[in-house]
């Protein structure tokens, strides 16, 4: 490896655990992520990819018991004290949200929330903050910013408020950013604006993105590498080409045959049957193997093997190394 | 397919006559407030809509937020009270003494909605909530349920595991069947998807559009479809409406619109989709900014605001629906008035 990672997860686990049931939401995530990079987890609901990004940032409720290794810049951040945890967030790891508006305070303008954000995290004072807080609205294009620095979240339309989220993550410069679904609530002309702009930003500050997504299409607007995420688990990654074009994985080609994309009038779409696990009740061996079309003996016990092509690709499946040639 | 149609003893003025004619409609909601909660501005959520859905085929309507096409469909439904303009179901004008009483509109054309859990009753069972229209309409006990089983079955769902089930004990996806089959329960001749699989898993929206292309075949259904997903919209429909802040800026076929839109806001729309090839990345904004506020709209063409080609006449008058210039499917509508706006640079 060139550099040191800024993000490096480890056996990341994520337990719920109340009364009897024992929820498996997160069952051993293991990623790097180097300055730079875009890595998209790509999973449907209940898959785990929004607990896996709380998790990171510490924002799972108390019951939720999380385990494994998480660096940031080289520091091990998983179990840090509270007060320290706060530096870090909004600091050198932020993260933006699906809903904006349950994101931003509603009592404060824009201007007053970013500045406040650089204030506690620099210390500098609020004449400073405010200056750079505009200069943050106009980097994401919020036209007329010096107007928009005094409004309320309320006053601006949907994509706006994204932009006025996006500002606010990147007020103390992040090496990461953790983005939670952060287009999927916007139209389509205003999601492709929204890609576009961390795109660009990204290539301006440097910084490292998570992208959480059930969206294959934004997935393959803003990825180098994409993670796809079934009950918990990586089940393959790769770069966005690997996956998109080669899936080995069968959940993935089902993922993106059942797709609906240009050009499919009058063909029957090919489905995945089923549907997903309980996480309460994983059944052992491959989680997606009830609704595989190519499970086999080995697929319903035991440990699956994670497989790595001479690409550096991955999938976690008994039959990897037959559907990577088929 | 059209022998079926014929067959049907519910068809009145034959094949060639729309099951659906809608005309002006219109609705206008007052926006109050101040001291004296006066009427303060208007949102004109739809604004003289007019168009026809011919038997057996689905109409698909596309659009932002905002742009009305809920509306469109709560006010062809009667969920809520059109300001103004028609609609004719097969021929019958709806709520009109000479046509047919909403009511019986309503036996013919049922409507899906997107949200499939506020949409069933939490205390009723499943096959309560499908024989419920039935019973209201006076078919006994035994022949509702038997029809709310058969109707289980008919959208996938085994009746002896799902039928005593309560909402709250089904996936999104299955209660989204289940809404379906409650849809289908009075034997509609039109359904109306309102977003119907929006809130679904990809590979559960899959199963689920590929049971509403079964259900459309083996019933004989005219369908409404109504989403803001493109791609989604291209599959199912077989002539597309484009919608913007509560007007219609584009009809036609669905391979004339999606290989050739006229509209520079289809355009640009069509060209805000994803590409789903990490080679050929979309690197330009197609459009700039949100949609309008839908309260006090632009004058004249609604899209001038964010249109490249706008001219002072886009401000000044409201460009009809007309055939585009050197227009090659004449069933092809556009509202524009600028020729060199409709052009279509590849």
């Amino acid at each position: 490896m060139p550099n040191d990672p800024v993000l490096r997860v480890e056996d990341l686990t994520v337990r719920f655990t109340r009364r009897n049931t024992n929820v498996a939401a997160v069952n051993g995530v293991d990623f790097a992520l180097q300055a730079g990079e875009t890595l998209t987890i790509l999973g449907e609901s209940g898959s785990g990819k929004s607990v896996s990004l709380k998790a990171l940032m510490g924002l799972l409720p108390a019951y939720a018991g999380v385990t494994g290794k998480v660096w940031l810049n080289g520091q091990e951040i998983l179990g840090l004290p509270a007060t320290a945890l706060a530096k870090l967030r909004g600091g050198a790891v932020s993260m933006i949200f699906q809903e904006p508006m349950a994101a931003l305070d509603p009592v404060y303008t824009i201007g007053e929330q970013i500045a406040e954000t650089i204030v506690q995290h620099e210390g500098c004072d609020n004449r400073t903050a405010m200056k750079r807080a505009l200069g943050l609205l106009e980097q994401v294009k919020i036209p007329s910013a010096e107007r928009r620095l005094k409004n309320f979240p309320h006053e601006m339309s949907g994509g706006m408020r994204q932009r006025a989220m996006i500002a606010l993550a990147l007020a103390c410069k992040p090496s990461v950013l953790l983005a939670d679904e952060p287009t999927t609530a916007l139209d389509v002309t205003v999601q492709i604006q929204i890609l576009l702009l961390l795109r660009q930003l990204q290539e301006e500050l440097g910084m490292a993105i998570v992208f959480v997504t059930h969206d294959v299409g934004a997935a393959a607007e803003i990825s180098d590498r994409i993670a796809v995420m079934y009950a918990g688990r990586f089940v393959e990654t790769g770069t966005t080409r690997q996956v998109m074009r080669h899936p080995m994985h069968p959940y993935t080609q089902g993922l993106l045959s059942s797709t609906v994309h240009g050009g499919m009038r009058g063909r029957a779409l090919e489905t995945i049957s089923g549907s997903p696990p309980n996480l309460a009740e994983l059944p052992p061996g491959c989680a997606f193997a009830p609704r595989c079309r190519y499970a086999a003996d080995a697929c319903r016990q035991g440990d699956i093997p994670t497989v790595t092509t001479e690409t550096g690709a991955t999938a976690r499946c008994v039959r990897a190394k037959e559907m990577a040639d088929a | 397919m059209s022998a079926a149609l014929e067959l049907d003893p519910r068809d009145r003025g034959g094949p060639a006559q729309p099951l659906l004619v809608v005309e002006n409609l219109k609705k206008h909601f007052p926006v109050r407030g101040g001291l004296l909660n006066r009427q303060v501005a208007t949102v004109q959520a739809v604004d003289d809509v007019s168009f026809s859905v011919r038997k057996g085929e689905t109409l698909g309507i596309v659009g932002e937020s905002g742009c009305g096409k809920s509306t469109t469909a709560r006010l062809l439904m009667r969920l809520m009270e059109p300001d103004a303009g028609s609609v004719i179901f097969d021929g019958d004008p709806v709520g009109d003494r000479h046509g047919i009483t909403v009511n019986d509109m309503r036996r013919q054309m049922q409507m899906v909605f997107q949200d499939s859990y506020s949409s069933l009753n939490p205390r009723m069972t499943m096959a309560e909530s499908i024989a419920y229209a039935p019973r209201m309409h006076g078919l006994g006990r035994k022949s509702a349920y038997d029809r709310a089983e058969n109707l289980l079955s008919r959208v996938g769902l085994n009746p002896r595991q799902y039928a005593r089930r309560y909402p709250h004990e089904l996936s999104g996806g299955q209660r989204q069947r289940v809404n379906i089959a409650r849809a289908l329960a009075l034997e509609p001749r039109m359904v109306i998807l309102d977003e119907a699989v929006a809130a679904l898993d990809k590979s559960v929206e899959a199963q689920v559009l590929n049971l509403l292309s079964d259900l459309k075949q083996s019933l004989n259904l005219t369908y409404l479809f109504i989403s803001h997903d493109l791609n989604v919209v291209e599959y199912m429909s077989d002539r597309v409406m484009v919608m913007y802040l509560g007007r219609v800026v584009e009809a036609g076929p669905v391979e004339s619109i999606y290989r050739h839109p006229r509209h520079p806001y289809t355009r640009a729309l069509f060209a805000s989709k994803p590409t789903l090839d990490p080679d050929r990345r979309t690197t330009e904004m197609p459009l700039t900014g949100d949609p309008p506020n839908p309260i006090n709209p632009p004058s004249g063409c609604r899209f001038r605001t964010r249109c490249a080609f706008a001219q002072p006449r886009c401000a000044a008058t409201t460009p009809p629906l007309a055939a585009p210039f050197e227009a090659a499917a004449p069933t092809h509508v556009v509202a524009c008035h600028i020729p060199e706006a409709q052009v279509y640079h590849a």
